[in-house]
């Protein structure tokens, strides 16, 4: 019993600086959602400040645009979540018929790039690119005979503006996860069905594919979760008052009146209502994964 | 081989090469296009003719950046950033994944600690707490605001706890049985075996920490301290935010200097643009052993 102890110590040694960490800059914070029930005066602080129930959650669905905002998160996100299982399974896909290793390599690494620039610099680049006057994109358009387009001042590109762009950024690095399927398939199976007659289509759609199936399924299971992040940093990048109206999602809302209209406790009511469900959405898929998909995440 | 033979495959197979190599270079091509703004006249950036190469050649645009002194602090809040920020996150994603990767009946209480740190990736206070603790601490306006709100990357502890597992358990039973402790085999094997792993997990470090810029503009009150991504969502792209129709947006793209954007964007990128190539060939080891199981 002793000598179990003697030998667990270091173990939880190890873990109290991380422990601590995460007490302080986690959930302490934390605590300070009950601000979401207080009509909260900074000077008055967390203690003194009026507890008001449900008032601010009220007052938020009565608040003009509440909805669409609400809807724009949804819509952006669902059409970010299925171009994000699509686009990264197809590619896979055709990487994984590509037979010269290094030409094979060299496209993996040039499409990952994106994925590590911040979207700072991505916004950058396209409020560049998409300019109407002199960004190559409408110049290029107006080559073949269009006419140019707002790509980020108009309500109606903006929402498929934001889509795209993100599939650029994120598409080379998902596609690892869906090649590392692949690299598992059993090479037998293919060696059976060359003997078989079958020729690469028939590998792709009987073996390829099926053999892709319990990740694509864990994928899609498991983003279920992230049905009201539409992506704060890139909107919050690509976005001006100008496309409020198509663009504007829950958290860029949050940031706006909580941080530059200082209505705080409306601010984090709106917050917690948003983290609430997508905890409740995650835990439901992670669940979900867990049962038919047999994944755990440790 | 397989795929040769039949004219619908080689069809295929020149399409698919064909439109891979366009794809890729998508990837690229608005970076090399920055790239050669950055180093043209502004009169040909501004009338367009800039398309893959420099027109005009000049490099007044990285002098500019040079001597601007708000750039260059920017920059050195950031080098100063992810060099404490990056260490503090590897020694304590390392302390973390160790101890949480043995089992249950090796550690007590393993479920409850992995718990701890997962709950943090699914639920957060959000911003405004964030902002008053981070207050109340006195933190604000200095670096280790930025260093400290995200000391323990969980996700980087999954990962490499996950590849930890993954190690076989006759090493580390032969360590213990020839009296070695966990602080000794935690560094002295599982570290050094775990290089691809720990190679991904830095680069996801050192790429956040270069990347953020959030975080400044929200915790820092004056613009003196911001890091550089930070710096650069001021000077770029957040002036969109103060205009208010899209004729003045056009206007002020008319009248800022697009060759200086240009290159302080590029300069902003460049340190990911050189890490990346290094690392890059670890992580679809280091991760794909790392998140997907059997």
């Amino acid at each position: 019993m002793l000598t179990k102890w003697r030998l667990e110590m270091p173990l939880h040694l190890m873990l109290i600086p991380g422990l601590v960490a995460i007490l302080i800059f986690s959930y302490i914070p934390m605590v300070g959602v009950v601000i979401a029930f207080q009509k909260f005066m900074p000077v008055k602080g967390l203690f003194g400040s009026e507890w008001i129930g449900l008032d601010n959650f009220r007052y938020m669905t009565e608040l003009p645009g509440f909805y669409r905002i609400v809807w724009n998160t949804i819509f952006i996100a669902t059409m970010k979540i299925v171009s994000g299982l699509v686009v990264p399974v197809t590619i896979a896909i055709l990487l994984n018929e590509i037979r010269k290793e290094f030409y094979k390599r060299s496209i993996q690494t040039l499409i990952y790039l994106p994925y590590f620039l911040s979207w700072v610099i991505l916004s950058g680049i396209l409020i560049d690119i998409l300019s109407p006057s002199k960004g190559i994109v409408n110049l290029f358009i107006q080559w073949l005979g269009f006419e140019s387009q707002f790509f980020l001042g108009d309500n109606k590109w903006f929402p498929y503006t934001l889509v795209i762009s993100n599939e650029w950024k994120e598409f080379g690095f998902s596609t690892i996860v869906y090649l590392a399927a692949i690299a598992g398939i059993n090479p037998s199976l293919y060696e059976a069905a060359i003997v078989d007659g079958a020729n690469r289509w028939k590998q792709i759609w009987h073996i390829t594919l099926p053999g892709m199936t319990p990740i694509i399924v864990l994928m899609a299971t498991l983003s279920i979760g992230s049905i009201l992040n539409a992506g704060f940093e890139q909107v919050f990048n690509l976005y001006s008052p100008v496309v409020y109206e198509s663009g504007d999602i829950i958290d860029t809302f949050v940031y706006r009146i909580g941080l530059v209209e200082a209505q705080y406790g409306l601010a984090t009511a709106v917050g917690l209502l948003k983290s609430v469900v997508s905890l409740i959405l995650i835990s439901v898929s992670y669940f979900l994964a867990y049962r038919f998909a047999n994944y755990r995440i440790f | 081989m397989v795929g040769r033979g039949t004219w619908s495959m080689r069809i295929f197979q020149i399409m698919n090469y064909s439109f891979l190599t366009l794809l890729a270079i998508v990837c690229v091509l608005p970076l090399i296009h920055l790239f050669a703004i950055s180093l043209s006249s502004n009169s040909a950036a501004t009338a367009g003719e800039v398309f893959l190469w420099p027109v005009d050649f000049t490099t007044k645009s990285y002098e500019f950046v040079l001597s601007e002194s708000a750039f260059m602090k920017a920059m050195g809040v950031t080098l100063l950033r992810v060099l404490l920020g990056v260490s503090l996150n590897m020694a304590l994603t390392i302390l973390v994944a160790y101890p949480l990767s043995k089992d249950a009946s090796a550690l007590t209480g393993r479920t409850v600690y992995v718990w701890i740190f997962v709950f943090t990736m699914l639920f957060s206070g959000g911003i405004i707490p964030m902002y008053m603790t981070m207050r109340l601490l006195g933190l604000l306006d200095t670096v280790w605001v930025l260093v400290l709100h995200a000391a323990v990357p969980v996700f980087n502890v999954v990962i490499l706890l996950n590849f930890f597992r993954n190690l076989p358990k006759e090493l580390e039973e032969a360590a213990l049985i020839d009296g070695a402790g966990h602080w000794r085999i935690m560094w002295s094997i599982f570290v050094p075996l775990s290089a691809a792993s720990i190679a991904t997990v830095t680069l996801f470090a050192i790429v956040m920490h270069w990347n953020s810029w959030f975080d400044g503009i929200l915790f820092m009150n004056s613009p003196d301290n911001y890091p550089l991504q930070s710096y650069l969502y001021t000077v770029v792209v957040g002036m969109q935010a103060i205009i208010s129709s899209s004729t003045d947006l056009e206007l002020l793209e008319m009248v800022s200097d697009r060759t200086a954007k240009a290159a302080q964007l590029f300069v902003g990128a460049l340190p990911v643009l050189i890490v990346y190539p290094f690392l890059q060939r670890h992580f679809t080891k280091g991760i794909v052993l790392g998140s997907v199981k059997e």
